[in-house]
């Protein structure tokens, strides 16, 4: 029906080759884009500003975590403080008088660095081992920015945004904190699309599925590992950036706690592991899912249908989280990117579903 | 330096440190003998804390009771979270394993203080307040019937994987499939191991609850048991011995000296140190088997 393959013939590498080689694709990628271009005119500004802008910027980081634990397969529980250090850089740079565009190339590049020592860990050790290493080193950051008043401003404090402009727009309103979210999600879609289809990308790849034969036919694993700890580390700290400027417009230690990195690496398992979209859709379910289900509770509660005490009501989204969590684990490992495609799937031959597609 | 406040935080350090031993040794137990990383050790001392409380001062019933019903609770949640949850991820990459345990360690932390109150509740075992006083030397009494009883449970571990049930679990942690072909329950071993893991919960539980109160705080143990395993070897008893000394004694001695410095607590941060020189230096830690990857 929509994704109809007939007429799609390819008489070039190039074509076959191609981001979205079925026109519908392609398509729906352009009512997308144009859906999230005219978003600012159509929603009203509480939804844009408290679901749409935190989802795309979310998404964002899931998109930084997925290219690192997805396509390089390195398990990273502390992307949380790697953006923290992209949110404080950035803040700590424009303080200091430097434009936007170039704090945020430093919180990158801050963020790039000491995420490489991230992923010294990785160089020696994987796995289980890897996860604690990195959950630690959360800790450790986190400790450094709320213990170092130089970072932080000193215990229990709130650093203020100041204000900025990027691209000559300035930033603080609705809509410019929206568009500028929004510009530099599609940057990294981009980016994290392409990256599966290079020399790089598919090292990555090697490297994910085993790394010591990945080193026999000759994947430099020592420079591959550093790299894909080095470019989702600056995407993950421009993001931290984005975050703190676009988003909350000001930055404390809780925002980057451990727990926001649990919750980056639900959104990528929850999506799917390595899937761009699975990016998308697994930000939106892990921040929206915990939200509907306390309104339903909360309004079930109201009208008398259902009894729960009040600290219930408080633990909803804690419990919501964990039984997605388990519960995608359980029963779709492969996370809503595989739904998604089976959706698409279906309808790529509908109606004639015993057709190989 | 004053040798006496070395001493005392010595001591404390060791004390606390072999109750940290006693949040690990259930992480040990289910990765010696099922090779699962269970980091929802936490959340399960914290439904143990609950659990006691629920039948000490929800039903009324005298702790000799309760401790041996919250035992059984713990023992069947075991096997529970085993036959539901883990038994399905069998063969799957570990990043699933490691998500999954967490994810029931992140429901739980919802669910029990949800359900049974988020509010701190004491619970008292009957241990005096008033410290025991050595040549001047402070040793808090709660921590002392803490390492008491985290020595005797490490005996019993170490004595129990000398049984025959025990044996059955070493050779199950040894390969899977080498113990079906010999008629081992493979399963079934693996979900006494998760069994066992709830009831050296309920000690830790017990007994951090007896000293901290009981709510949500008492899972965030886990990273400590973590810090201990990690140093002491994922799958050795005595690791969890002498990692809960080491991580309890650095954790105490450490701050004791630095904190007045930097003005914070540094006990995390040595943990975290910990952790991370363990696993850049020798990543099996100090009694832990070496893996041999074969490609």
């Amino acid at each position: 029906m929509f994704y109809r393959l007939s007429g799609v013939y390819h008489t070039s590498y190039a074509t076959e080759r191609a981001l979205w080689p079925v026109p519908s694709d392609r398509w729906q990628v352009g009512i997308v884009l144009a859906l999230a271009i005219a978003a600012p005119f159509v929603l009203p500004s509480l939804y844009l500003t408290s679901y749409v802008l935190p989802w795309i910027v979310w998404s964002a980081a899931a998109l930084s975590l997925t290219l690192l634990m997805g396509i390089a397969g390195q398990l990273h529980f502390g992307f949380a403080a790697v953006m923290a250090i992209g949110a404080y850089t950035s803040i700590h740079l424009t303080r200091a008088g430097l434009p936007f565009e170039l704090a945020l190339l430093g919180a990158g590049l801050a963020a790039a660095s000491i995420g490489c020592v991230f992923g010294a860990a990785a160089l020696r050790v994987k796995g289980l081992y890897l996860v604690i290493a990195t959950l630690a080193m959360q800790y450790l950051v986190d400790w450094f920015i709320i213990n170092v008043p130089a970072i932080s401003g000193g215990a229990q404090a709130t650093l203020q945004t100041p204000d900025v402009s990027l691209l000559l727009v300035p930033l603080g309103s609705d809509t410019a904190n929206y568009y500028a979210a929004l510009l530099w999600t599609v940057l990294v879609t981009v980016l994290v699309l392409n990256i599966k289809r290079t020399s790089f990308g598919r090292a990555l790849v090697a490297i994910r599925d085993k790394d010591y034969a990945a080193a026999v036919i000759g994947v430099d694993i020592f420079r591959y590992k550093l790299l894909a700890f080095f470019t989702s580390s600056f995407l993950g700290g421009v993001t931290g950036a984005f975050l703190a400027f676009a988003y909350y417009e000001a930055v404390t230690p809780e925002q980057f706690s451990f727990d926001v990195s649990i919750q980056l690496v639900a959104m990528v398992l929850v999506g799917g592991l390595g899937s761009v979209i699975g990016a998308y859709l697994g930000a939106a379910f892990v921040l929206l899912l915990p939200i509907v289900l306390t309104h339903v509770v909360a309004s079930l509660a109201e009208s008398g249908h259902l009894p729960v005490s009040s600290s219930l009501m408080a633990h909803i989204p804690l419990m919501a989280y964990g039984a997605l969590i388990i519960g995608f684990l359980l029963y779709e490992p492969l996370g809503l990117a595989k739904i998604h495609d089976n959706v698409r799937k279906y309808f790529l031959v509908w109606p004639f579903r015993h057709t190989q597609s | 330096m004053d040798p006496a406040y070395f001493v005392e935080l010595f001591i404390n350090g060791a004390l606390t440190g072999l109750m940290y031993s006693l949040a690990a040794l259930g992480i040990v137990l289910i990765y010696k003998s099922a090779g699962v990383p269970n980091l929802a050790q936490g959340a399960m001392i914290m439904l143990s804390g609950y659990l006691v409380v629920l039948f000490t001062s929800g039903a009324g019933l005298p702790l000799y009771l309760s401790i041996p019903l919250a035992a059984a609770a713990m023992f069947g949640f075991g096997l529970l979270a085993e036959r539901l949850l883990l038994r399905r991820m069998v063969g799957q990459p570990i990043i699933m394993i490691v998500m999954l345990t967490l994810g029931l360690e992140i429901f739980l932390r919802g669910l029990v203080p949800g359900v049974l109150g988020a509010a701190p509740q004491s619970l008292d075992i009957g241990i005096g307040l008033a410290p025991i006083i050595v040549h001047g030397i402070f040793i808090n009494r709660a921590y002392l019937v803490g390492g008491g009883v985290a020595v005797v449970m490490i005996a019993a571990a170490l004595l129990f994987f000398r049984t025959h049930l025990g044996t059955r679990l070493r050779a199950v942690s040894d390969s899977h499939v080498s113990s079906w072909s010999v008629g081992i329950s493979v399963e079934r071993a693996i979900g006494i191991s998760w069994g066992l893991a709830g009831m050296s919960a309920l000690a830790a539980g017990t007994l951090w609850g007896s000293v901290q109160g009981v709510d949500w705080t008492l899972s965030a143990l886990l990273f400590p048991a973590l810090a201990v395993v990690i140093l002491g070897g994922l799958d050795s008893v005595w690791g969890v011995l002498a990692g809960g000394l080491a991580v309890g004694i650095l954790g105490s001695v450490v701050p004791g000296f630095v904190d007045p410095l930097v003005g914070g607590s540094t006990r995390d941060v040595v943990t975290s140190l910990i952790i991370l020189l363990t696993i850049l230096m020798r990543p099996y830690g100090m009694f832990g088997r070496e893996d041999i990857e074969r490609v």
